[in-house]
Order: C-alpha cells, then structure tokens, then sequence
C-alpha cells in the first residue's frame, strides 16, 4: 500500500462527494460491504467481537513489520462497507499514525450523521477499538525494543 | 388530609367518557411528533410504538403546566403548592386504579417503569415468600426484565426458575403450562401481550390455572394496556405492572398493581423519605400502602402526566382504539406478505399490533437502516427477548409496531421502504 492514510481519507471523501443523493452513497456503501473480503472463521470468535454494535462485528489485528493489519467484518452489509472504508485508512499503518488520526473522512461522507457518528451500528466502538489495538501494539515495540522509559505512562 | 379541589390542576372527572367515534385524522392530530420531518423533508411513520408511544399535546401541556404553576414536592408540605401537587398526584392514582378497574388507590403503586414494578415484586414478595425448591414459572417470549429479575432472586431464596415453552406460531404451548405447574410453582409470571411477537396470551386460563395450583399470578401488561381495556379485578391477576411511557404517559413512571393483602403483606423494598410511619435507631416503622414501596420523592410530574394519557385514552375510546389497530394490523400483515421473500415471526391467532419479520437473508439492520432514510421508524434487534429469537434461531428481527394514531398511510410508506430496502440490498 503506497497510500499514505491522508491520501487515503481524502481519496474517500472525493469517491463519495462524486454521488448526488443518499440512495446512491448507501448503495456505493452496500456495494462495498458486498465486495469486502470474508475473514478466516477462526477470526470470528468472542475474542475479537467489537462490544457495543448492534450488527456482530469481529476485528482482528496483527503487527507485521511495524504495521497494525486488520481483518475485519459484520453481518450487516451496511456496516461491512462502512468497515472497508476502516480498513482502507487504517490498515497497514504504523501504531503512532492509528493512533494519532481521526477519522474525519466519516463526517464528510454525506451519510445519515447518525449512521456515521451513532453508537447503534457500533461505527464509534469500532474506531475505537482499532485505536486501542494501536497502542498496545505501540507499546509493545517500545518495550520490545528496549525503550522501556516510557512504559507505564 | 383532604386537599381542595383546585380546578386549575387538571379539573377535569377521574374518568372520562369516550367523546364519540373513534375517528384516525383527528386522533393524529393530538400527536404534535407525526409532523416530524427527518432527513430533510421525509414525513415520519412512526412505527416503533411498542417500544415508546408518542405523546399527545395534553400530555405535553400538562407536564408543562405542572412545572410552571404546582411545581412542589408532596405529602409533606402545608403550604398551598404542596397541597396542589399532592392532590394531582393522587388524582393520577386514582385514574390509573381505574383505568385497571383496581379496587382501591392503595393497590396502585407508582414506580419507574414496568421493569422496576417486576423487580419490586420479585425482590420483596419472592425474597420473602420464595423457599428453595419452589418454582417460578415464564414463558419463552417472556422480555428480559421478566426473566432476568427473577433470575436474580433465584440466586438469593435457592427457587428454580421454569420456562413455559412456545410453538413455531409463537403461541403459549398451555399443555406444557399446565403441565410444568404444580405443587411447587409459588410464581407464575407471563407477559400478557408479547412486544417482540404479538401474541396475546390466554391470561385469564393462566391466572385461574395458577390460582388452583396455589401459586400467584403476575401480569407484565407492559404490551396490553395501549391497546385493551385491562380489569385487573376480572383477570384476577395477583400484580399486574405496566410503564407509562408505553401509553402515552412520560419515561419514569410506571405501576405496579397488586392486591392489597398481598401488598400489605410484603416488606419495604427501598427505604427512605414518604415510606416510613417513625424512624428512630431503635426500629423503624413504616408507612402504610402504597406509600410503603415509593420511597424517596417520586416522579410526580410524572405521575401526573400519565394521569392526563389515561383520560386521553378513555376519551378516545378503547372500542375504537382496539377496532382501529386491529384492521391496521390485517392491512399491515396483508402488505408485508406481499414483500417477496418476507417471513413474519409470530402468528398467533390472537395477535396485538405487532409485526416481527425478516426478509430473505437480510440484516434486519441494514432494513432498518435504509427504512430510517425515508422516514419510516422502526426497531431492529432482539427487543429484549433473546430466548424468543432463539426459538426462531435468528437474533435479531425488523419490527413495526402499531398504534392506534397510525394509519394505512403510515403503512404504504413502510411497505414502500421497505422495498426500496430490498431493492438496494439484493
Ligand atoms: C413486555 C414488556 N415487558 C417489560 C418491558 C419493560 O418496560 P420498561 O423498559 O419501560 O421498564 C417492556 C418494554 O419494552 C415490554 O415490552
């Protein structure tokens, strides 16, 4: 991925703001979620289902190279877009840009701010939780990599 | 002590006559809510009733009322705003014991909700009457707060709680009701009206059946009082709870009926101000019914605005209401049929103004979702009755609910959603 996540929430933003109606966004979103890749079942087990969603979510991450790659999905196609959208910006990061970007592309989609920002789809746990996972794995490679001062804080 | 009627609060008679035919447009035009718009300019059908009802301007006005003229606490207070408020406060008693046809205003005793009325009588009644190895009997479609809350005495008297099973139609299978009742049962408590199925439970078999085997019958009528005329007298039910919000009262306030000598003869379950008679460090004694289980200041706004719903409700008639919603229903059915792949969970015979469905393999959230776009309000979920989803092994349903302010354009919008749902989702 050559993308940086700036690019890639602006790159978001600009598919979105292409489409007039809400129709055709919640269909770009649905699509989305129809072409977003299935996660290995082993993933989907109480440990890595996301708490306070509506729809069942499982989000699981695993630190390659210094980078926090996420697999993740829902039974809900609407909230499986709206997860590939997640994972387009912050999969594939380091810990320090997970945890230091917002996701400010979701209120600039265009969507039902209550879908984007409401706690019902689980959209705000999910987000999140991609950020807790970002600072454990942060600390983590500090403390594995001797930098062991800042732990604790 | 006897307070003066004082006409500006609510002078209206405890009960009021129906004012002639139950008529839909101007029934609508009571509820200030359905000239929502949403997202932009969608008219809302508000189809989520059996979770919330909407308020009537009444309602609205009379809580405004009260906060602006008779703002006061009760039962403790000389002065005339204290009396003001402690007379609308007890008139609201005395209109909910009829609407229940109870015997007495000392029956009536206010809660939270429906949920804290359950809890009320699982913890005092069941924790003092409960022995290990007594039973108390549910049903599969029973909602959370008639399952979980005596799940919690159970923990504490060593009584084993029973689930009376339903069929694939979501009735009661009453064989294996009057089979898993014996000797043992000291409880049975059974929803009257299912929120997440519709169904309507045969409640005066139950509460006789009960009766004979020497247990106590409790109602959850959380469903059934928007919708029928309830005679807890004819019913016989021992407690019968409801929450005013469902019938379009406020949020925090709700009721627990009980009989009297059973009242009387149950302990205080919170103690503080209003439920005591004399405290003192050497033995407190406490008020009498029902000022014994509303410790505390209550929600006497609250109250009060439940009070003005229920003469709302008398005025407009349950004959009416119940003809309304039960043609409502058969349309709404009737369209919802129509939805290719459409599966309606729960098809009882006798079924109140509710449809539970799923459509193919559909998330009922993203239905939901999409519903919400054009302005048409519903619930997705498990409405709090996971063991009644697991009946069906789904978790989850679309539910509209109805009520008797709807009408069959409420209806066309929903089934135009939802095809506009299916249609983007396929
Ligand atoms: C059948 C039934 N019982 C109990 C309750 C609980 O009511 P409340 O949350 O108002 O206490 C509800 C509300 O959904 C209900 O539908």
């Amino acid at each position: 991925m050559t993308q940086t996540i700036a690019e890639a929430q602006k790159e978001i933003v600009e598919e979105f703001a292409f489409f007039d109606d809400w129709e055709q966004r919640f269909e770009h979103l649905i699509d989305l979620g129809k072409s977003h890749l299935d996660i290995p079942d082993e993933y989907k087990t109480e440990a890595y289902r996301v708490r306070g969603c509506q729809s069942t979510v499982w989000l699981h991450p695993e630190l390659k190279d210094g980078r926090v790659v996420f697999q993740a999905t829902s039974d809900a196609m609407i909230v499986r877009g709206l997860i590939a959208l997640l994972l387009k910006v912050y999969s594939g990061r380091t810990p320090e840009e997970i945890a230091s970007t917002p996701p400010k592309f979701v209120d600039e989609l265009g969507l039902n701010e209550h879908l984007t920002q409401g706690r019902a789809n689980g959209l705000a746990s999910m987000i999140e939780q991609i950020k807790l996972y970002a600072v454990a794995f942060g600390q983590l490679e500090k403390s594995h990599f001797g930098n062991g001062k800042e732990q604790g804080t | 002590m006897p307070i003066a009627h004082d006409p500006r609060i609510d002078g209206k008679p405890a009960t009021e006559p129906a004012r002639g035919p139950f008529d839909v447009e101007r029934v609508r035009a009571d509820f200030p809510t359905l000239r929502e718009t949403v997202h932009g300019d969608k008219p809302l059908a508000y189809l989520d009733n059996a979770a919330t009802s909407l308020k009537p301007q009444c309602v609205i006005d009379t809580l405004n009322d009260f906060y602006t003229h008779d703002n006061s606490n009760v039962h403790r207070g000389v002065h005339t705003l204290s009396q003001r408020a402690t007379f609308a406060f007890e008139r609201a008693r005395g209109k909910v014991k009829n609407l229940l046809n109870a015997e007495s205003e000392k029956e009536i005793v206010f809660t939270r909700g429906a949920t804290e009325a359950l809890n009320l009588v699982a913890q005092s009644y069941g924790g003092t009457f409960l022995k290990p190895g007594d039973e108390i009997l549910v049903s599969e479609m029973e909602h959370h707060a008639n399952i979980v809350s005596w799940q919690l005495i159970q923990e504490r008297t060593g009584a084993v709680l029973r689930v009376v099973p339903m069929d694939d139609t979501g009735e009661l299978r009453m064989d294996e009701f009057h089979r898993l009742l014996g000797e043992r049962t000291k409880i049975v408590s059974i929803v009257h009206i299912s929120n997440a199925l519709g169904t309507v439970n045969p409640i005066g078999e139950i509460v006789a059946a009960a009766h004979a085997a020497g247990a106590i019958a409790v109602v959850d009528g959380a469903q059934s009082v928007p919708h029928a005329r309830i005679d807890v007298r004819a019913m016989d039910a021992d407690f019968f709870v409801f929450s005013g919000h469902k019938v379009l009262g406020p949020t925090g306030i709700g009721v627990l009926y009980g009989k009297r000598e059973l009242l009387e003869s149950m302990p205080p379950w919170q103690g503080g101000g209003d439920m005591i008679d004399r405290v003192a460090f050497d033995g407190t004694t406490f008020n009498v019914i029902p000022h014994k289980f509303e410790a505390g200041t209550p929600h006497i706004a609250g109250a009060i605005g439940l009070g003005a719903a229920i003469d709302y409700l008398t005025r407009t008639g349950f004959d009416g209401i119940e003809e309304h919603e039960a043609k409502l229903l058969a349309y709404a059915t009737e369209r919802l049929l129509e939805v290719e792949g459409a599966r309606i969970f729960g098809t009882a015979g006798k079924k109140a103004g509710v449809l539970s469905f799923n459509v193919g393999d559909l998330h009922p959230h993203d239905l939901g979702s999409i519903m919400d776009m054009e302005g048409v309000a519903t619930r997705v979920g498990h409405h709090c009755a996971q063991p009644a989803m697991r009946h069906f092994g789904i978790s989850a349903t679309c539910r509209a609910s109805l009520a008797f302010y709807n009408d069959e354009g409420d209806i066309d919008r929903f089934i135009a959603a939802l095809n506009k749902a299916v249609r983007m989702l396929k």
